[in-house]
């Protein structure tokens, strides 16, 4: 069994309310920091942590937190970017839903670490039963002294708002967060500069995910050399892993980045295995922008070694035979399922949810998402197929935010490893319709062109 | 002096140029002018925070500066990208630029409906200049294109969304030159749309401008529509003693018909600037003073030769710097044959300041 240290007491009855959190050891994190260690000590456990943002990209925490300016008399903000939207990922909201408390804690002690002395919360505004729980930990944690003025006596100030976001994907990238949060439409901002010296309403602000402030309590409680002892390589501590699709039992996991991907999917402890009895044909590992795998690729890399679960051996083989460990949004297609309709579902996605700042990403989606619909209604061309490459080609990079990425990578990759899928819908168009290509005999991916 | 400001040199498609610091990368390239200047769609230098959204003006950025000497990963907006002392640039010596611009362009163009001969702005539209330099001779687009119906927003302004290209610079106007911003971005993505709230009039002073900024035909000056195409108007320099505005501005007639009045044009298609001021000019200039009698003419206006409203207009016209002995490498023109040798027209021995009335035929024969 694997160690779980941000799940552990999810299971306690009645966790989400403050006796039984704090009777389980909650908070210790506060009191150990805030009367033993100074902000800078904070940091540097967390920079010894190895701890990296849970949230996509995966940039060390420990880094972050240290690029932060510090110019007197200006205030520092920690935003916790709640905005969980990506199609697949569901772990922050079981976070927030069953452990409130323990994000709550996780940001008094990032917020100390910080000098934040007003904290927000960015929380998708389809989470509306979770603003509940939240305000109430808030409630409970400032009614017992853990928030508010003069923190246990260490003259240390610290609040906490949440403000509900109102249904846009693009919030969760954090300039566009920002905005959002300032009151204003939610476009991300042009970078430089960065959020760490010029955030929110100008001011130096760092923007983590829910999961990476939550993961603060552990590193504090144990110290950060234990912590990084856990899981492999770069891929310190644990991770949730919210699988969904074809399994047997989906939900959200906690691992420690040791384990297989065919550990993951097959074992009784994880995901138990392809539901029905089917065969896995495909997999999206970190949430639906990043690229989508075969089977074959996503159990053993292109050089036959086993993949495992963690940051390295995702993006093993870079795009043209790897992935990515994204948000952990881990999406799994059986051999029932077709690649074309769901690359066409994504792109739909995308094309919803571009903001229309920029020409590529505004233009862009909404030409791919109609392109894909006519092949996935049998109508296409096979010039489409090409012509989608070239679209992709010509978003990737060329936008302000990573949100013309995300819609490129999973266009790109579902025709670099399923190209016959979607050859087959253009040859057969009656039988696209009616029927499934199945398992494929997947075009070499080696020799696809990059 | 110790307090003289150290200078950037930044090389872009190999010609050097130095900048002050905080210079963006377009800026600098504008300073050497010509092919090297990347075209900008969205950027306006003067209106605070705009750029970096069409994307037409990526760069490369080969190498970053004198101290950190990496080439930047990606290709940026070089509107939004301040050079680095010792930055290399290439702009269109790159063929990834060229390719990504490309792109842009057909990007730009998929839901632009390309009503070019019905649209006023034909003529001064940067998307036109943009698709002629940048973008393909077809269409790989086979979809219906996005429509919004004709909108008026106030007395005097039209907007056409379906031609917008989502540039955000009449918001940016609104903005910072109006104190109450009354449109803005509607919904997003690419149904996103200009509009006012709920089809609320705008009525400001200085709400023409946005038909000056705007790079493509889908804010129109309802006072011109339809009036007359650009190029066949004469723009002359004008001003006027505005007690709102700077007052000078240019008028674009037929014949003794003030057809439209606009503010003065730099080069890139912005706003003159006087004194450091750019030269917005009121709604009173723009829209109501249409003869001739309000106006102290200047002289023609000076229109960009690669514009095509400078055809017919000799301003400026620039000799050919050839002249013959240049041509010739030196040696003298050489006379094929000497008109007077084979002609009895021009007789050499006849004086014609001498003869009485006009020379005949008999002049000549009569030996």
């Amino acid at each position: 069994m694997a160690r779980k240290l941000l799940l552990e007491k999810a299971h306690v009855e009645n966790i989400r309310s403050y006796e039984v959190y704090r009777r389980e050891g909650g908070y210790r994190s506060v009191e150990k920091a805030l009367k033993t260690l100074s902000p800078d000590a904070v940091t540097e456990e967390v920079k010894k942590s190895g701890l990296r943002g849970r949230g996509g990209a995966g940039f060390p925490t420990g880094m972050k937190w240290s690029f932060l300016a510090k110019p007197e008399g200006i205030p520092r903000y920690l935003v916790v970017n709640a905005d969980e939207s990506e199609p697949g990922t569901f772990k922050d909201r079981y976070l927030m839903e069953f452990i409130p408390h323990l994000l709550i804690e996780g940001m008094i002690v990032s917020s100390f670490a910080l000098g934040s002395n007003r904290s927000f919360i960015y929380i998708r505004g389809e989470y509306w039963w979770i603003v509940d729980i939240l305000e109430q930990a808030i409630q409970e944690a400032r009614n017992n002294g853990w928030l508010g003025k003069n923190i246990l006596g260490t003259g240390f100030d610290c609040d906490i708002y949440v403000q509900r976001g109102a249904g846009a994907y693009i919030c969760g990238e954090e300039t566009a967060l920002i905005e959002s949060l300032e009151g204003k439409r939610g476009n991300p901002r042009i970078k430089p500069p960065f959020p760490a010296v010029k955030g929110l309403w100008d001011c130096p602000t760092v923007v983590n995910n829910v999961e990476t402030i939550a993961a603060v309590v552990p590193i504090i409680n144990e110290g950060g050399e234990e912590y990084a002892k856990i899981g492999v390589g770069k891929s310190t501590g644990t991770k949730l892993i919210s699988a969904c699709g074809n399994l047997n039992k989906p939900g959200v996991f906690e691992i420690d980045m040791t384990i297989s991907v065919e550990e993951f999917i097959y074992s009784d402890e994880y995901c138990g295995g392809i539901a029905n009895g089917k065969r896995l044909k495909a997999c999206i590992p970190g949430g639906s922008s990043v690229p989508i795998l075969p089977a074959n690729l996503l159990l053993k890399t292109a050089k036959g070694e086993t993949r495992y679960m963690n940051y390295e051996s995702l993006s093993d083989g870079g795009f043209a035979t790897g992935s990515m460990m994204g948000s952990g949004g881990f999406i799994v297609l059986d051999e029932d399922q077709c690649v074309v309709k769901h690359t066409y579902t994504l792109a739909r996605f995308y094309r919803h949810e571009s903001c229309g700042q920029c020409s590529p990403c505004r233009e862009g989606t909404g030409w791919m998402e109609k392109l894909l619909l006519r092949l996935e209604k049998g109508q296409g061309k096979m010039s489409d197929i090409d012509l989608l490459w070239d679209i992709q080609r010509k978003i990737e990079g060329n936008t302000i935010c990573p949100l013309g990425d995300a819609a490129a990578w999973p266009v790109a990759a579902a025709i670099r490893h399923f190209r016959d899928e979607f050859e087959w819908h253009v040859t057969n168009a009656s039988e696209a319709i009616t029927k499934n290509y199945g398992l494929a005999h997947y075009a070499d991916p080696l020799l696809a062109t990059a | 002096m110790a307090d003289e400001q150290q200078l950037f040199k930044v090389t872009i498609d190999n010609i050097t140029v130095e900048v002050a610091p905080g210079t963006t990368i377009l800026m600098a390239a504008r300073q050497i002018g010509g092919d090297v200047t990347p075209p900008a769609m969205c950027f306006y230098s003067k209106l605070q925070g705009s750029g970096g959204k069409c994307r037409t003006c990526l760069v490369e950025v080969s190498k970053g500066s004198e101290k950190d000497p990496r080439p930047m990963p990606k290709l940026v907006a070089s509107c939004r990208t301040t050079v680095m002392d010792g930055m290399e640039v290439k702009n269109i010596t790159s063929d990834r630029v060229l390719d990504a611009r490309a792109g842009v362009t057909e990007f730009l163009l998929l839901n632009h409906p390309l009503d070019c001969p019905i649209c006023d702005q034909a003529g001064e539209c940067h998307l036109q200049d943009l698709s002629y330099e940048h973008g393909k001779e077809g269409t790989r687009y086979e979809f219906s294109r996005r429509t919004f119906e004709k909108e008026n927003i106030g007395p005097y302004i039209q907007l056409h969304m379906t031609r917008c290209i989502l540039c955000y610079r009449c918001t940016y106007v609104a903005d910072q030159l109006t104190n109450t911003r009354v449109h803005g971005v509607l919904d997003r993505g690419d149904h996103a749309e200009i509009s006012t709230y709920i089809s609320k009039a705008i009525d400001n002073d200085f709400s023409g401008n946005m038909i000056d900024v705007c790079p493509v035909g889908a804010l129109t000056d309802k006072t011109f529509r339809f009036k007359n195409r650009v190029w066949f108007t004469k723009p002359v320099s004008a001003h006027r003693d505005c007690p709102t505005c700077c007052g000078k501005v240019t008028l674009w007639n037929r014949g003794d018909e003030v057809l439209r009045v606009t503010a003065r044009k730099d080069q890139w298609g912005e706003v003159e600037s006087y004194d450091g001021k750019p030269g917005w000019i009121c709604n009173t200039c723009r829209f109501d003073k249409k003869d001739l009698n309000d106006w102290v003419i200047e002289g023609p206006a000076h229109v960009s030769r690669h514009s095509v409203i400078s055809a017919n207009h000799y301003e400026k016209a620039i000799k050919p710097q050839e002249t013959v002995p240049e041509v010739m490498g030196g040696r003298k023109p050489k006379l094929l044959m000497d008109i007077h040798d084979v002609s009895d027209v021009n007789d050499p021995d006849v004086d014609l300041s001498k003869i009485n009335g006009p020379a005949t035929g008999a002049t000549f024969t009569k030996k």
